[in-house]
């Protein structure tokens, strides 16, 4: 059995509340990117100026008494890899700052709602991770932070482009938004890839959780704005948020409309997912994650219950791989750990 | 729809590009993939990033931008790298390179970005003028809103705070 409070450390604080919408929306996060003046840009800045850039952050932290809490500092170098990569499957860091961590140091929150990267692509990448469609608390939050730490620090901004960034499409704003939203419904009825193309005409990404193409599993899709320049913050983040809210309507019309027509193979099909789930020995986290997200449908429509739906949140995080490992105690082998993954989801949902 | 880079054949190589939080896309006749997949390594190697995407939109710009009269590559003085270097990574050096290569990023940012200026937030603390500049902005749009329904009481206290605004720069 899991204890529960190991458990909070494994999880990231959000998965326990439920956010706006949070039948399709799964979360919502906001990242904001800035540079110090007068410092080259991570990717050509020698080791002297990545310690300069951290000392400078370090003091303008420290201060200020910071109203979000108290705020944790973690040298990625200092982690072993599996704790790093569980960072990376908590949403707060990238796959490339856990890669090269040197000269590197993430800021986190005791939430995990904030997390920021310093000297990742920029010097600094603020991001907050809000549940549900939460996409304005996000950005308000973000931008308290960042004029925190404005507060000591001067960054390099330009009238005419903006917030300074290394790579020129994140220039101007330095601004990307990003909903996660769970869309099984449209997926039954093959209409992700029409309404996601729709979409992408409006100036928005979108990319599967995982996996190449726009194929993704347990249904999970991540949209995102396209540009950062010409555009307010305000602008981008309602853009997206009505662009979401269509979709969400969507989904929502079409499970209504699965309910109504083809209730009984709905239910078959949700339910034998819940019957794998329950007694299955071993399971893959690609086959996982699809279970995971019939059974969170289930849910949602009240064709299951007896489930907390925070468990099916907590659930999708804990069969990661690398969170995984770190719950059993060891490096595993795949086959090892497709068994204790499927053992954990087991005890979770038999209990 | 025709090749994004020579615009002259119909685009049948499209590529899909899944980076963290970003998906990017580029649509590329056979001779232009292959010129460009060449070039970048990125056909079949793993090390194809996004910044290669930049460089590679860059190439089909080749056109736009134009070397300087006196055959210089552009420099940036505050950190020593070059446009090349920013062709070939996608990655500038620092803040003041937006400055030094400017003829070259305006084509870029116009094609990926829509647009060359920057509207949003100002630093709160540094600034200056640019920050006053835009609060007048921002209050004479909603100036115009307020008088349009009739709110004159809004009205005048915008008008006082733009003046007030206006005296400090």
């Amino acid at each position: 059995m899991i204890n529960q409070e190991d458990l909070k450390f494994f999880l990231p604080g959000w998965v326990f509340t439920e956010g706006e919408a949070s039948d399709v929306a799964f979360s919502s996060r906001i990242r904001l990117a800035r540079n110090i003046k007068g410092i080259p840009f991570p990717g050509f800045a020698n080791e002297k100026q990545l310690a300069a850039v951290i000392e400078l952050v370090r003091e303008a932290i420290v201060k200020n008494s910071p109203e979000f809490g108290a705020l944790d500092w973690i040298q990625v170098e200092d982690l072993a890899p599996n704790d790093r990569l569980i960072l990376v499957e908590k949403h707060m860091c990238s796959p490339q700052f856990v890669e090269k961590p040197h000269c590197k140091s993430l800021i986190i929150n005791q939430e995990q709602s904030i997390s920021i990267m310093v000297n990742e692509e920029d010097h600094l990448r603020i991001q907050t991770i809000m549940p549900g469609l939460a996409l304005e608390n996000a950005l308000n939050l973000a931008n308290q932070i960042d004029d925190y730490l404005e507060e000591s620090l001067e960054y390099s901004f330009d009238e005419c482009r903006g917030y300074l960034t290394a790579c020129p499409t994140n220039v101007g704003t330095g601004l990307r938004a990003s909903v996660m939203l769970h869309l099984p419904g449209l997926a039954l009825v093959d209409q992700v890839k029409r309404v996601l193309s729709a979409l992408s005409h409006i100036g928005v990404n979108i990319r599967g959780m995982y996996g190449e193409g726009t194929e993704s599993f347990g249904d999970l899709y991540q949209v995102s704005n396209q540009v950062t320049l010409g555009r307010s913050e305000q602008d981008l983040t309602n853009n997206l948020k009505s662009v979401c809210r269509q979709a969400i309507e969507q989904e929502r019309t079409v499970r209504e409309a699965l309910l109504k027509d083809s209730k009984v193979q709905l239910e078959d099909r949700l339910c034998r997912s819940y019957g794998v789930l329950t007694q299955a020995r071993v399971l893959t986290s690609q086959e996982a994650l699809k279970l995971l997200s019939d059974v969170k449908l289930g849910v949602e429509m009240g064709i299951i219950t007896g489930i907390n739906k925070i468990n099916i949140r907590k659930l999708i995080f804990l069969t990661k791989t690398s969170t995984l490992q770190k719950i059993v105690g060891k490096e595993m082998s795949p086959a090892e750990r497709d068994f204790n993954r499927a053992k954990i989801i087991r005890d979770s949902l038999n209990s | 729809m025709l090749c994004q880079r020579c615009q002259e054949r119909p685009a049948s190589v499209h590529l899909t590009k899944m980076l963290d939080y970003e998906k990017t896309e580029l649509h590329l006749c056979e001779i232009c993939a292959k010129s460009v997949g060449s070039e970048l390594g990125f056909m079949f190697g793993p090390n194809f990033t996004f910044q290669n995407l930049i460089a590679g939109l860059l190439e089909g710009d080749l056109g736009v931008y134009q070397q300087p009269s006196n055959g210089k590559e552009l420099y940036c003085e505050s950190c020593g790298s070059t446009f090349s270097n920013f062709r070939n990574n996608g990655l500038l050096g620092c803040g003041e390179c937006y400055h030094h290569f400017q003829s070259g990023l305006e084509p870029l940012l116009k094609r990926v970005q829509g647009s060359e200026r920057h509207v949003g937030k100002v630093p709160k603390r540094t600034g200056g003028k640019v920050r006053i500049r835009k609060e007048i902005e921002d209050f004479r749009s909603e100036l115009q809103q307020a008088i349009t329904r009739e709110d004159y009481e809004r009205a005048a206290s915008l008008r006082d705070e733009i003046r007030r605004r206006e005296r400090e720069l």
